[in-house]
């Protein structure tokens, strides 16, 4: 390739992203949807530790990213089953509709 | 212009897509004889004669059917979710195209799109995109036998992609690499079939082929004595070619893979290195015709009997066979 | 070319994960989530990094995702109902907050823009990066990559356990779900192992 990409855009992008999770967190009320957001940002810091791991000549960052998505997978896998659960409970996947604890 | 044409960036995005449209007139062209041959060889398995009426010997029936599809009425039913009811087809021929840039047909350049030195997963990466074809497609339908066709295909897709990726790891340690062009120059002198390893993660390799093309005897997403045709049910007309052309360009590229991870690839005898490239289209014709003759031979497998097969026999199998493979290759290095 | 790639991915990134959290509809949501993925794997490659762009496909767009659609169309989803004044007032709660967040990285950008690094020069002629991160990974990273095979184990058996439910009153869960939620769990596994 000709040209890299500065660093500093990157960075931008990354955290844009991220930026977008957290909203997505906090305006959504269905619990697939703010599980969805949760994935943006762990992918936003995906996408830090590539540009750092380029920038930075080594491969550690990428390593981390597997660590990221294998962890990813294993709150998916468990996330989801909880979310049927709490379906089947309740008929419903509204968050603030879910208050189990308040009796 | 004359500068421009020397850039050597424009020339390459140039030649790539001359191939590309070459490889996507072939394709269309092999996809629709694939069909004929298809209910040719039906027919003679069934002791009965095909179609031959079009032209000599029905050689231009599949003009006449991609005719008759053209012309068919388009519906899409009441309450369906129109923009993903016309993604989901495109979405069913597109990765199966994306697999033929990385598929080396011949020893020349000229005989492929590129050399990914990551081609083999950008295989299995769009062998996991083609689920989405189905789940989708059965789900805008809103009809319960779409969505339970959308369903079972989605899971019997993830249940067969880990014996698939998992019977390509003995070829990738074989190989020490994961350019498809790379495995295949391993095995000028000796294919992988003819290793012991080779021949049981061939043989699991086209098992879970067959299921991932959705081919019988692992046609459950469409079975079309239970689920009225499964998660094409509301489909017609040039949708429902889609769909059609799809499974059968997803034949294609999984057979193109299985000779280049197996069979050699373009290896053969006799022929000089101009014509290599023949062996390459005599052994994707000879699995062809595998497809084909499994498909009029088995019958169709019950839903327990398909997931039993994927999780509990091909997965530990594909599991032991990497184990073994890693222990020989281990063992050789060793000295 | 390399900046008009990135220009047209990042464009799709932000887009795409915009309607993720902007569309009614789930489904919608996931799908928009899947092209999120997979330009981000386009930047991945950009960055030269194609082992881990292949993975990100792989495992999010090929695995990951066909869960949430699964479970989404399993518990027949169609529009979110979101009205109300408790609705509302936290949709601009929210957005206030979020636009924060970007407001303070703005802010803490502005002073050091001009100075990033540009990438080092000496990773570039590395041909096919797979095998150096399998390197790292079976040698410095051995003991994580380890312990993240047990992670993957205590998910798969607990996303079991939860799924299948217990006590009278659950219905036993759909023999499909589990098998899909134990090859969420195992896919990441067999690519790492692919390293």
């Amino acid at each position: 390739m000709m040209h890299d990409i500065p660093l500093a855009w990157m960075l931008a992008l990354s955290a844009t992203v991220f930026v977008i999770g957290v909203v997505g967190v906090l305006v959504r009320r269905n619990a697939l949807v703010i599980f969805m957001s949760i994935e943006l940002m762990l992918n936003a810091g995906n996408l830090a530790f590539v540009a750092f791991s380029r920038a930075l000549g080594s491969l550690d960052g990428q390593v981390f990213v597997f660590f990221v998505m294998t962890v990813a997978a294993a709150e998916v896998a468990v996330g989801l089953a909880i979310i049927v659960n709490v379906f089947r409970l309740k008929e419903t996947i509204y968050v603030d509709e879910i208050n189990l604890l308040k009796g | 212009m004359a500068a421009f044409w020397h850039d050597p960036n424009v020339r390459m995005v140039f030649w790539a897509l001359v191939k590309i449209l070459v490889i996507l007139q072939a394709m269309l062209g092999v996809v629709s004889y694939m069909i004929y041959a298809e209910r040719k060889i039906a027919g003679h398995m069934q002791a009965r004669v095909g179609p031959n009426r079009v032209g000599p010997l029905g050689l231009f029936q599949p003009i006449a059917d991609v005719a008759k599809l053209f012309f068919k009425e388009e519906f899409i039913p009441d309450g369906a979710n129109k923009v993903i009811f016309h993604i989901a087809p495109m979405l069913a021929v597109i990765p199966a195209l994306i697999v033929f840039s990385v598929v080396p047909f011949g020893p020349q350049d000229a005989l492929r799109v590129t050399d990914l030195n990551v081609g083999l997963l950008l295989f299995l990466a769009m062998s996991s995109i083609g689920v989405y074809a189905i789940v989708l497609g059965g789900w805008s339908s809103n009809n319960k036998y779409a969505l339970l066709g959308g369903l079972r295909s989605s899971a019997q897709m993830i249940s067969y992609e880990l014996p698939m990726g998992l019977s390509c790891i003995p070829v990738i340690l074989l190989a020490g690499s994961l350019s498809l062009v790379e495995i295949v120059r391993m095995q000028e002198h000796w294919w992988f079939v003819a290793t012991p390893f080779g021949l049981l993660a061939f043989a699991i390799f086209m098992i879970t082929a067959l299921a991932e093309t959705n081919r019988a005897p692992f046609d459950l997403p469409e079975a079309e004595a239970e689920l009225v045709a499964g998660f094409h049910t509301e489909y017609s007309s040039m949708k429902f070619g889609l769909f059609f052309l799809g499974e059968f360009a997803n034949v294609i590229s999984i057979s193109c893979i299985a000779v280049t991870l197996f069979l050699g690839g373009w290896n053969g005898p006799w022929l000089p290195d101009a014509f290599k490239f023949v062996w390459f289209f005599l052994k994707l014709a000879a699995l062809l015709f595998f497809f084909i003759w499994v498909r009029w031979t088995y019958p169709r497998l019950r839903y327990d009997q398909l997931m039993n097969l994927g999780w509990k026999v091909l997965l530990p199998l594909a599991l032991a066979n990497v184990l073994v493979t890693a222990i020989v290759v281990w063992w050789r290095a060793q000295g | 070319m390399t900046l008009a790639l990135f220009a047209a991915f990042a464009a799709l990134l932000v887009g795409c994960s915009l309607m993720v959290i902007l569309h009614r509809n789930p489904v919608a949501s996931a799908l928009f989530l899947v092209l999120a993925f997979c330009s981000l794997a386009g930047l991945y490659l950009l960055l030269h990094a194609e082992f881990v762009a292949m993975v990100q496909v792989i495992v999010y767009a090929g695995a990951i995702m066909v869960l949430f659609l699964f479970v989404i169309m399993y518990l027949n989803l169609r529009h979110d109902v979101e009205q109300g004044i408790a609705v509302a007032v936290r949709r601009g709660a929210g957005w206030i907050l979020g636009i924060l967040l970007l407001a303070e990285t703005v802010a803490f950008f502005k002073g050091r823009w001009a100075e990033g690094p540009v990438s080092a020069p000496d990773l570039a002629p590395v041909a096919g990066n797979t095998q150096a991160i399998g390197q790292v990974l079976y040698t410095r990273y051995l003991f994580p990559f380890e312990i993240t095979s047990v992670l993957l184990l205590v998910a798969m058996v607990g996303a079991v356990v939860i799924a299948k439910g217990r006590g009278p009153g659950l219905h036993p869960a759909a023999p499909a779900a589990d098998a899909a939620a134990d090859a969420k769990a195992a896919a990441p596994d067999h690519a790492g192992g692919e390293a």
